[in-house]
């Protein structure tokens, strides 16, 4: 039974589509965040004075900067959420569907 | 007024080592403070809050009965609610005083140590999150071990759990002992006792859904009170950013220097090595992983990861905020600071109970002794919910990884199984006690930084090719795995930390030269694994290449995997 389940879904093109897509833009939306914050690191660790320019009083650019990874780590999370529970999930829920059929 | 002079340079580490800071650690608390003056609001507010955090456990109590219960509170944990849960693991008493401390004395230092815990999280969502809830019952190793033989990965995983809850369990009970020390003006011992018994208790009666519950309530708790006392600092400067960073600038004893990168993060591998440190660790944390079980399915675990990262990415705000009102509002304060030997006072240095005390003495600032009361509680509360996550991992390791599976090979009942559980707890309730009061003067700074590492080089690594790549072998895990937590221990000893700080070997004398090994470490586990995988060329190896394909479509469909229970 479960082997036979296992054999249809692989067999299902929309399987394959499915894991493509997701892991696809699994892969890039952490590769965004990764180079994100590496490349911020990577100013901390050789170029430190950068994040210290001013830009409003005595605000520098090290504290928009690192407001703005945090926003953006739940940002792209929120990103993935919306589609892996609509659009993925659906796929998925074909697949299942499909395979008990 | 009773006032103790106590020599806490040892309970430092407790308090910031969540921050994983080495380096920092070591100067947040250092030489003598003195234990406060038993603060009876502080006193009645948290036992307002063990009263209702023991009524829960009652309730819990009566809906847990079976492993599945006890374990992942049945998989009826909502996504909002678990998102919580794990915002509350992450914001430890030492991240929430640790951080603000360390903004308190480096300003921008702050905000690359909280962004260096948070970036962990989106990447466990894109990457492992809904695999490990399809693929996943009660414990990670149920997830490495899938489609590898049972007996060795087990073994491998309760090991890296087990040793990663024993130091992470240490370094809160010694910071728990300390921070109640300071805050309430009790005994040290009384404190560490009271702790593990209030843990046991939540643990063996209500299991995972009292522990859950507790950790939500706590986690509200915190980010209510952070929130205030942000707002109150800010409406000093009627929510003008500029105004509040002028001043903490004006008043700052480094100034500007405070608004750039000091020189907390200085060279390269340090750096890289640090963040690895973190972001893999936090996916290989037993007791964090756990709750990714607690829910019904691979659209819950999603959510949890969503909320979780929305509420630990406020909080850090929020401490980034009480730092920088910390420095503006206490600094010229003298209430808040003790005379050097010569009589002049360093704001950096001569901060009552040490530079941890900045947001709990902000508290004060903003609301009085009945705020201060209630920011103590929380911390209080706080310690013990994370040691009560930790204790729950740490006995499930024992009790479904090591008994259930090596021990008895499956052959067991669910009842039979609890019970070792629930032993578990207790004993490891006992030896947690025990540890606690053995290392009181010991330098511990090290151990928390030495948990992430060995979760990001043992568990992460194992995690990880066990889902994603088919040709692991059972051969190549176990030995990449105990490479991975053999290297990181023996280069977390042989590092400054440990060799210098606790070892009292001269400075410079260290053997490896980094204080964090993790991009030495998991690039030993990913290494050893591959390489030991592709050379196993066993009937058993062989099979086990095969077996991936039922688990990768489980994996990505969640059919067959686990649901939640009716209740």
């Amino acid at each position: 039974m479960q082997q036979e389940l296992t054999r249809r879904i692989r067999n299902n093109p929309k399987f394959a589509e499915l894991t493509q897509k997701r892991t696809k833009f699994g892969w890039q939306l952490s590769i965004l965040m990764l180079a994100i914050y590496y490349g911020f690191i990577l100013v901390v660790a050789f170029a430190p004075s950068v994040l210290g320019i001013p830009i409003y009083g005595v605000i520098t650019l090290g504290i928009p900067a690192g407001l703005f990874i945090i926003v953006t780590a739940f940002v792209l999370t929120g990103i993935y959420v919306r589609r892996a529970n609509s659009e993925y999930d659906e796929l998925n829920r074909q697949i299942i569907e499909e395979a008990r059929r | 007024m009773k006032r103790i002079s106590l020599k806490i340079a040892g309970a430092a580490a407790a308090l910031t080592v969540g921050t994983a800071g080495t380096a920092f650690a070591a100067d947040a608390i250092a030489g003598a403070v003195q234990q406060q003056a038993t603060n009876w609001t502080a006193i009645v507010m948290f036992l307002l809050f063990v009263a209702g955090t023991l009524g829960i456990t009652y309730w819990a109590a009566s809906k847990t009965k079976t492993a599945k219960d006890f374990y992942s509170a049945g998989g009826g944990i909502t996504g909002f609610q678990n998102g919580l849960a794990i915002a509350g693991d992450y914001m430890s008493a030492a991240s929430f005083l640790g951080i603000s401390a360390l903004v308190y004395t480096s300003g921008f230092d702050g905000l690359i140590y909280s962004i260096g815990f948070l970036v962990g999280w989106p990447i466990i969502l894109f990457l492992v999150a809904e695999q490990l809830r399809n693929l996943g019952k009660y414990t990670f190793a149920d997830v490495a071990s899938y489609r590898l033989q049972q007996t060795p990965i087990r073994l491998l995983a309760a090991s890296g759990s087990l040793v990663v809850v024993a130091l992470y369990l240490i370094a809160q009970m010694v910071g728990a002992g300390k921070l109640i020390q300071l805050l309430f003006g009790l005994e040290y011992v009384y404190a560490v006792v009271m702790v593990g018994i209030l843990m046991i208790l939540y643990v063996t009666f209500g299991g995972m859904l009292a522990t859950t519950w507790v950790q939500i309530i706590k986690a509200v708790l915190l980010l209510s009170g952070a929130s205030f006392m942000a707002i109150m600092v800010l409406v000093q400067y009627n929510f003008n950013f500029g105004a509040l960073f002028q001043a903490a600038v004006d008043m700052h004893p480094k100034h500007l220097a405070i608004m750039q990168p000091g020189t907390l993060v200085s060279d390269p591998i340090s750096a890289i090595s640090l963040g690895i440190a973190l972001m893999f660790g936090t996916a290989g944390l037993p007791h964090i992983l756990m709750r990714f079980f607690t829910v019904a399915d691979a659209k819950e675990a999603r959510k949890s990861v969503f909320y979780a990262t929305g509420f630990i990415g406020y909080f850090y705000i929020l401490t980034f905020i009480i730092g920088f009102g910390a420095i503006v509002l206490l600094m010229n304060n003298p209430e808040f600071f003790r005379p050097g030997p010569d009589g002049t006072v360093n704001p950096l240095t001569n901060m009552l109970g040490g530079n941890n005390m900045a947001a709990i003495h902000l508290a004060k600032a903003v609301g009085g002794d009945l705020f201060l009361g209630f920011i103590s509680a929380v911390a209080f509360a706080t310690i013990l919910a994370v040691v009560s996550g930790l204790t729950l991992a740490g006995a499930s390791a024992v009790s479904h990884d090591l008994y259930a599976s090596v021990f008895r090979r499956g052959r067991v009942n669910e009842q039979q199984e609890i019970r070792v559980s629930k032993m578990a707890t207790v004993a490891l309730g006992v030896l947690a006690i025990v540890l606690g009061i053995a290392f009181e003067q010991q330098n511990i700074a090290f151990m928390v930084g030495l948990a992430f590492a060995i979760a990001a080089s043992a568990n992460f690594p194992i995690i990880v090719l066990s889902m994603f790549w088919s040709k692991l072998t059972t051969r190549g895990a176990l030995i990449g795995g105990f490479m991975g937590l053999i290297s990181a221990t023996v280069m977390v000893i042989l590092g400054p930390t440990v060799w210098e700080s606790v070892l009292a070997h001269p400075k410079g004398s260290a053997p490896f030269p980094y204080d964090n090994p993790a991009i030495f470490s998991v690039t030993l586990a990913f290494l050893g694994s591959w390489f030991f995988s592709i050379i196993d060329k066993s009937e058993n190896a062989r099979a086990e290449e095969r077996a991936f394909e039922a688990q990768y479509i489980r994996s990505q469909t969640g059919i067959g995997a686990e649901g939640a229970s009716a209740h």
